[in-house]
């Protein structure tokens, strides 16, 4: 189980601000690649930022349970 | 090198310790532009010029409107219809007549962009769209200046010091716009009013410490904020550095939009694209744009450069022959194209179609 914090748009297309994932997602790579295939409207987004305990992630990095995940997109408003 | 007023007017800096008489100073001899006098550009235009920054350029081409006034707090109903860079200098000369204005009133594009941006030491960008954000991003890349951005959405709000010392910049953390409205502007998602305020307020923040020489805390690292919640997350983007580097301006709003521009991309169907590597195999490379992640779960063969790297690794790309770009959806691919436009084979390039769905 991993929980990811939701930011920007991701909140309202996901519909929650934080997200409970039991599936078996080992690495940042992997959670783009859910989050992607899952929610249409976050593919659409074209990149992502994922921060793992506050710090960039690298499509490589591996996640566990304890990890604070931070799911980021691209916002335009001024 | 300050009159009496001006030492009665910053005396708070002065005994500020790590500001004093040096801060000010070099406040006085900075110059900063600021992209955008809207929801953000008018808190940090209004602290700039409280601060005593020397010179301080305002760049908008656009009107003010009745909308704009529940957060663009240096307007007045009386402002509406009128250009907003030219009514932001009205209020802050009157706050400031120390400070040495230059307004800029034609919409900043790639042709003004580099010639705008080089006289001055930090760039704020407070527009509210894709392509003039990375314009700004990149022109600074280009010319070496450090960036203050910030941007807002509904309660939540980000700021970031990019391209810093040669710290990361906005294209390390999104090397591909959005799709064309799949992020809501403010007229769309709405924003709450205040909250400009505070994204804004830190901005200027940052740029005044970096004029005044004190290191600014967000170098590399995106700052969010959630108002609704009172959270708060101060991301370090150390590790998002990309090997794409910015050598020259391109055309944003095709690189931002696929509209107006779609015609001109050759296009080649799932179906299509079979029967010709089929007939002949040997003539036509095949390029994979998507993420290393996405290819290693499958893949129809050719070479891999994932979109970011696109101009990076043009050196791979075909010079003959048919060459077929292809993503998971056919978006992606399309902006490869569009980016490639000046290669001396793109009249030979093929996106496909709805990318692998079809496959």
């Amino acid at each position: 189980m991993i929980t990811i914090k939701l930011f920007g748009i991701t909140r309202e297309i996901v519909g929650q601000p934080i997200l409970e994932l039991a599936e078996p997602i080992d690495t940042v790579g992997q959670l783009k690649d859910f989050m992607m295939i899952t929610y249409p409207k976050i593919k659409a987004l074209n990149s992502l930022l994922i921060a793992v305990n506050s710090e960039y992630a690298q499509d490589e990095q591996l996640l566990t349970s304890t990890d604070e995940i931070a799911l980021i997109p691209p916002v335009s408003g001024g | 090198m300050f009159t009496k007023e001006e030492l009665e007017r910053y005396s708070r800096h002065f005994v500020l310790p790590n500001f004093g008489l040096q801060g000010q100073e070099n406040l006085k001899k900075s110059s900063v532009l600021v992209v955008g006098a809207g929801g953000l550009g008018s808190p940090v235009l209004q602290y700039l010029t409280a601060a005593g920054v020397g010179k301080i350029g305002i760049a908008d081409f656009d009107e003010v409107s009745l909308s704009n006034l529940q957060r663009q707090v240096l307007f007045t109903t009386e402002s509406i219809k009128k250009n907003k860079a030219q009514e932001a200098s009205k209020y802050l000369e009157a706050l400031n007549p120390h400070i040495e204005f230059k307004i800029y009133t034609d919409k900043l594009t790639s042709a003004n962009a580099l010639q705008t941006l080089k006289d001055y030491d930090v760039i704020i960008d407070g527009t509210d769209n894709f392509p003039t954000r990375y314009l700004v991003n990149d022109a600074c890349v280009i010319l070496n200046k450090p960036l203050v951005y910030g941007s807002i959405h509904g309660f939540e709000g980000q700021c970031c010091v990019f391209n810093y010392k040669g710290g990361p910049n906005y294209r390390d953390i999104h090397p591909t716009p959005p799709d064309p409205s799949a992020v809501p502007n403010c007229a769309e998602g709405g924003v709450l009013g205040a909250l400009a305020g505070i994204i804004g307020s830190m901005m200027a923040v940052e740029a005044i410490k970096i004029v005044a020489g004190l290191e600014p805390g967000l170098a590399g690292k995106l700052y969010l904020f959630d108002s609704l919640h009172y959270y708060n997350q101060k991301i370090n983007l150390g590790e998002a550095k990309l090997a794409n580097k910015v050598t020259k301006l391109i055309d944003y709003e095709a690189f931002c939009s696929l509209t107006g521009t779609k015609q001109t991309i050759n296009e080649v169907t799932a179906a299509e694209l079979k029967k010709w590597l089929n007939k002949s195999p040997e003539s036509i490379q095949l390029v994979d744009v998507r993420e290393t992640y996405e290819r290693a779960i499958g893949h129809i063969g050719g070479i891999h450069i994932p979109l970011h790297a696109i101009i990076a690794q043009t050196d791979e790309i075909a010079n003959d022959g048919k060459v077929i770009f292809y993503c998971s959806g056919g978006i992606r691919s399309a902006h490869a194209i569009m980016q490639l436009g000046q290669h001396s084979n793109a009249q030979n390039f093929y996106n496909l179609a709805e990318g692998l769905k079809n496959w």
